[in-house]
Parts: structure tokens; sequence; C-alpha cells
């Protein structure tokens, strides 16, 4: 699989450049303008992500996911959630790098194919960071969003918790 | 929304760290979290401004037009308010093309060139039903391949870091289902 996404970018770029050459398209003329669009999104982008990564970065350091996690540990174990893989759950929506420093932090503790591992590994494969997808979307078309976004975001997170252990006991057995 | 999801946060780590005594490392975190934001910036604008441009040329070169036909049954029907053949029509096809392949420094700038091109054809009237749906399909993981979590996976001792796929495809597929379906369920009262 890595040989193959090795492939991608690269046919990608080559596709675009002899399309180019082939309709007689200004490519370069093109990619300039779509790159100075594209800082012009990254400078916009700044205040929102200085707002979001100040906030989950104070939610961090205050030991508010200890609390929450001690909180939950009974609910969880009703819904077949191993206790260890519930820091990555509340967190993956907020934070991607505070998931992945979770994930392989869990990883020296419990082996990955271990029960506990693997619901921990489906569940950071099947999740994403909804908060910040919807901060960054909505704020790079400067809109104050008064929708369903988050709530329909987390639902479907809530899905994916619920059924993570019950998912990996269907494939790979307990 | 995110008004409150920001006060709220706010609020709960200031209480929890005055409650777990850790007032010292919060007042750090302020500052930064903030340094932190713009470190990812400037370490994505460029890889952000790769992607963009070569979006640009390709659909110069008529590219993605080609590329959006293959998808444009399935996006007429979840995004109804694209201009057939426009813009936001290609962007949604290259940003879901670039999620199923993991490019993840791919599907953000396409992601709001996207939502950039949905609010144009609306004519900057507001939030259409389009643009949170298409925000919904991007907080799900539509990723085939986790390549870091493969990754992370193998560096901490796994015999077969991939045997987890199936699942992560059915439980993928089950949470991007029911987030689409609560999006319909709430959309008529909202947007």
């Amino acid at each position: 699989m890595s040989e193959l996404s090795a492939w991608i970018v690269p046919a990608f770029a080559a596709m675009v450049a002899a399309l180019c050459l082939l309709r007689r398209a200004p490519a370069f003329d093109a990619f300039t303008e779509g790159a100075r669009e594209g800082l012009r999104s990254c400078v916009s982008l700044l205040p929102t992500l200085i707002g979001l990564v100040m906030a989950v970065s104070m939610l961090r350091a205050s030991g508010a996911l200890e609390l929450a996690c001690a909180a939950l540990t009974p609910l969880a174990r009703a819904f077949g959630l191993p206790p260890e893989s519930l820091p990555l759950a509340l967190m993956k929506p907020v934070s991607g790098s505070a998931s992945t420093a979770l994930l392989s932090q869990l990883f020296t503790q419990l082996s990955p194919d271990s029960f506990a591992g693997r619901v921990a590994s489906v569940l950071a494969g099947s999740t994403e960071t909804a908060l910040y997808c919807i901060a960054v979307y909505f704020g790079a078309v400067g809109k104050r969003e008064r929708t369903c976004a988050l709530p329909a975001a987390l639902a479907g997170h809530l899905a994916a918790c619920l059924s993570a252990g019950w998912a990996v006991r269907l494939f790979l057995g307990a | 929304m995110l008004n409150y999801v920001w006060i709220m946060l706010i609020l709960v780590s200031v209480l929890c760290a005055i409650w777990m005594g850790k007032l010292e490392e919060l007042s750090e975190a302020v500052f930064s979290g903030a340094q932190q934001a713009v470190e990812l910036v400037l370490a994505m604008a460029g890889a952000m401004a790769a992607w963009t441009g070569l979006l640009k040329a390709g659909e110069a070169a008529g590219l993605t037009k080609a590329l959006s036909r293959l998808l444009r049954p399935l996006i007429r029907r979840l995004f109804p308010d694209c201009v057939p053949g426009g813009k936001a029509e290609q962007a949604i096809c290259m940003n879901m093309t670039a999620n199923l392949f993991g490019i993840g420094n791919a599907a953000t700038p396409m992601g709001i060139a996207a939502m950039r091109a949905l609010d144009e054809e609306g004519g900057g009237r507001g939030v259409s039903r389009s643009m949170v749906r298409f925000v919904v399909v991007n907080t799900a993981s539509l990723q085939l391949f986790p390549a870091t979590l493969g990754a992370l996976r193998a560096a901490g001792g796994s015999a077969n870091p991939f045997d987890i796929l199936p699942a992560v495809w059915l439980v993928s597929a089950l949470s991007l289902a029911v987030a689409l379906l609560a999006c319909f369920a709430l959309e008529g009262r909202h947007v």
C-alpha cells in the first residue's frame, strides 16, 4: 500500500502538467493564482485557529481529561468500550495531535494487538477532529454559523464510540 | 454554536485546573496554545499553497472537471445547491478523493476552496444546506488506508498493523451514516 500511495501525488502532478501542455493551458499562471488563494485562506484562518488551539491546549493542561475519564469509566464498560481507550474517544473530536499522542502512549502500555489497543486503533481510524474541521471550514467563509453541523458530527462520533468495541469483536474476536 | 463551545472550553478548563491544582500549567497553556496555532499555519502554508496551486492548474487543464463527472450523481444528490459543472462541484470532488486516499494536506485546502465556491454560488447569502452537509461529511473519516494509524501500530509492535481495516471501514460507514441522518433530521429546524 505504501508503494501505491507514493505514486498518487506524483501521478497527479504529472497528469496536471501533461494535460496543461496538451491543451495549451497557462499552467504556471494558474498555479501561482491558486497558490495566492491558498495563502490568503491560510492568513484568514489564523484568528480561528489561534482561538481554538488556545482553548484546547488549556483544556489539555487543566486535567479535565482525567476527571472526565474517571467519571465515564462505568458508562464505557456498559457499552463494551475498554476504559483505556476513553481518553482517545474524548479527545479525538477536539484535537488530532493530542489523540495521536494518546494512541502512541497507549501502545507503549498495551499491545496494539490487544483488545483495548484494537478498539483504540479503530476509533482513531474511523473518526476525525470534528471541532477543528467545523471551525476551519466555516471560518474560511467567514460565516457565523447557527447550524446543526456540530450536533450532527458529535452524533456520528458517538456512533463510532459505541460501535467500535462491537466491530472489533465481530471481525477479530475478543 | 462555536461561541458557546469556546466559552465552555475555557470555563471547564479553569474550573478543572482549580480543582486539580494545575493553574500554573494552565496559564502557560494559554500562550503556548496560541503560539502552536501560528506554527501550525506556518507549517501548513506551503503544502496548502502547493495544493491550491495544483488544483487551479488542474482546473485550467480540465482535469478536475473530468474527475468530478464521475462523482456527479452522488454530489448532485447530497449537495443540491451546487451549480452543475461549477467550481464547487469540482472542489468537493477533489476534497473527497483526497479524503479517500488519505492525503490530509490536500483535503483541507480543497475543502476550503469548496466552501468558498459554495458561498459564491449561493450569492453569499448565508450558510446553505449543502455547506452544512459538506462540513458534516468532512467531520467523518472517509480514509480507506489510514497510513498514520498503520505506522503507529507498526511502531507499537503490531503483528499485522492493518488487520483492523474491516472494522475501521464498518465503524466509519456507521458513523458517517449517523452524522448525515442527524444532519438531515436537524436541518429543517436550523438552516
